[in-house]
């Protein structure tokens, strides 16, 4: 799998890249903003997969979606849009505009394992009982 | 981990005595083992309630019940631990022999009654239920002509019961394995959380059960979900409630159990039918 990151923070860029390894992506790329990404696109295979933040500097992540739609050879990108936009108005826009998936910021590890999953990317099989995961986030006892 | 906020705050570790009474506790209360390698489980699930009631770390909820018999407590500790994270859809692959296989069969088979029965047990706060659930308005219409359509979420805690009942979902939760589209389509939102559809909640209820214990009132099912559940108990027990599962589906009826769990050992009475590369039970014979 080939990926594409694109968030305006590189700390969020080093997480979901490190979360993209693995889940099996091979090449990963990361753009700070909708704009460098479009640059970066210019050259090379179009990515698998893009994980796109909605709010950044230049182009947001939502122009973004709409601009890799408009292009015959990037139309096979599947989107997932990673932000802290949480209105069911704006996940409807998102998947409007061409997104596949939209992942509510701030996520748990396994939450975009799942979402890659759902788009076919699945994770490399690990042994061990899923349930008793390691990355428990207590998220049941609030 | 989560990504997005804050680290946890660090505590620490529950000492190797307090996990061995959480371990007992458990086992009394629910019959379900706790492995001696998930002394981490033991700290990430009772840290929330040890910072609720102002202790110190997870040590110092044990020694509280140590020092007093506090049931209350002591059913919060066991709830705690025995509450799983889910998420919808979970594995997928089921999901796909349910709508490509397991449900238009139950549809045939159940043309003249017009019925359909599902069990989700150990349902925790109702992802499972829920999916299918989805799954039914996503690709059955035919069930909203006349079908009584029963799904029945069962769990041994209370809290989780009634969790599921509400149907209010945080946001950690619905990014748990729910596709946006579904979010979307039967989700509305309440500030920030999503509470599910009325068309969903029509057709699903939920009440408390311990497998361990007597199944009052439980019909026959079409479908029983008995997934990722059985890996808690000893073997015993396991035996006990495969065999009862296998008395409550109705004559065709299939079971599905954990992507990584086998009744081979515990029940001759199953034969295993694979679709959509991953496996469902039906009783031999029916």
């Amino acid at each position: 799998m080939r990926a594409l990151v694109v968030d305006d923070s590189r700390a969020m860029r080093t997480i979901l890249s490190r979360i993209l390894r693995k889940a099996g992506a091979r090449e990963i790329r990361e753009a700070a903003d909708g704009q460098q990404a479009i640059e970066l696109l210019a050259v090379g295979e179009p990515p698998d997969v893009a994980l796109v933040d909605w709010n950044m500097p230049n182009m947001n992540g939502l122009d973004l979606v709409v601009a890799l739609r408009r292009k015959a050879e990037w139309r096979r990108i599947a989107i997932v849009m990673v932000t802290t936009e949480n209105e069911h108005s704006q996940v409807v826009r998102a998947l409007a505009a061409g997104a596949h998936e939209y992942l509510i910021k701030p996520f748990d590890e396994s939450a975009l394992l799942e979402k890659l999953a759902i788009l076919g990317f699945q994770m490399p099989e690990e042994p061990g009982e899923p349930e008793l995961a390691d990355n428990f986030a207590g998220g049941t006892l609030s | 981990m989560r990504v997005g906020i804050g680290e946890r705050t660090s505590s620490v570790p529950v000492a190797t005595e307090q996990f061995r009474y959480v371990q007992q506790l458990v086992l009394q209360r629910s019959a379900i083992v706790l492995a001696e390698d998930k002394t981490y489980l033991v700290d990430s699930r009772l840290a929330p309630l040890a910072r609720s009631l102002g202790l110190k770390d997870v040590n110092g909820v044990v020694d509280h019940l140590k020092a007093q018999r506090d049931p209350r407590l002591e059913q919060q500790v066991v709830e705690a631990m025995t509450t799983n994270e889910t998420s919808w859809f979970r594995d997928l692959r089921p999901f796909d022999a349910l709508r490509r296989h397991i449900v238009p069969d139950a549809l045939k088979r159940n043309a003249a009654t017009r019925r359909l029965r599902i069990w989700s047990a150990a349902c925790s706060s109702g992802q499972e239920a829920y999916s299918v659930a989805i799954l039914l308005e996503e690709n059955f219409p035919e069930l909203r002509n006349g079908w009584q359509v029963e799904l029945v979420g069962t769990d041994l805690n209370t809290e989780m019961v009634r969790r599921a009942s509400e149907g209010l979902f945080s946001t950690l939760e619905v990014n748990r394995g729910l596709p946006a589209s579904l979010l979307v389509r039967y989700f509305s939102q309440e500030g920030a959380s999503w509470r599910v559809g009325r068309a969903l909640k029509a057709r699903t209820r939920f009440i408390q059960l311990n497998l361990v214990e007597p199944w009052l009132a439980l019909p026959n099912f079409d479908v029983v979900l008995l997934r990722n559940v059985l890996i808690y108990f000893d073997l015993n027990t396991k035996r006990q409630i495969l065999s009862r599962a296998v008395r409550q589906m109705a004559p065709g009826g299939a079971l599905m159990l954990g992507t990584a769990e086998t009744p081979t050992g515990l029940c001759d009475n199953l034969e295993a039918v694979t679709a959509e590369g991953t496996v469902f039970y039906r009783a031999k014979g029916g």
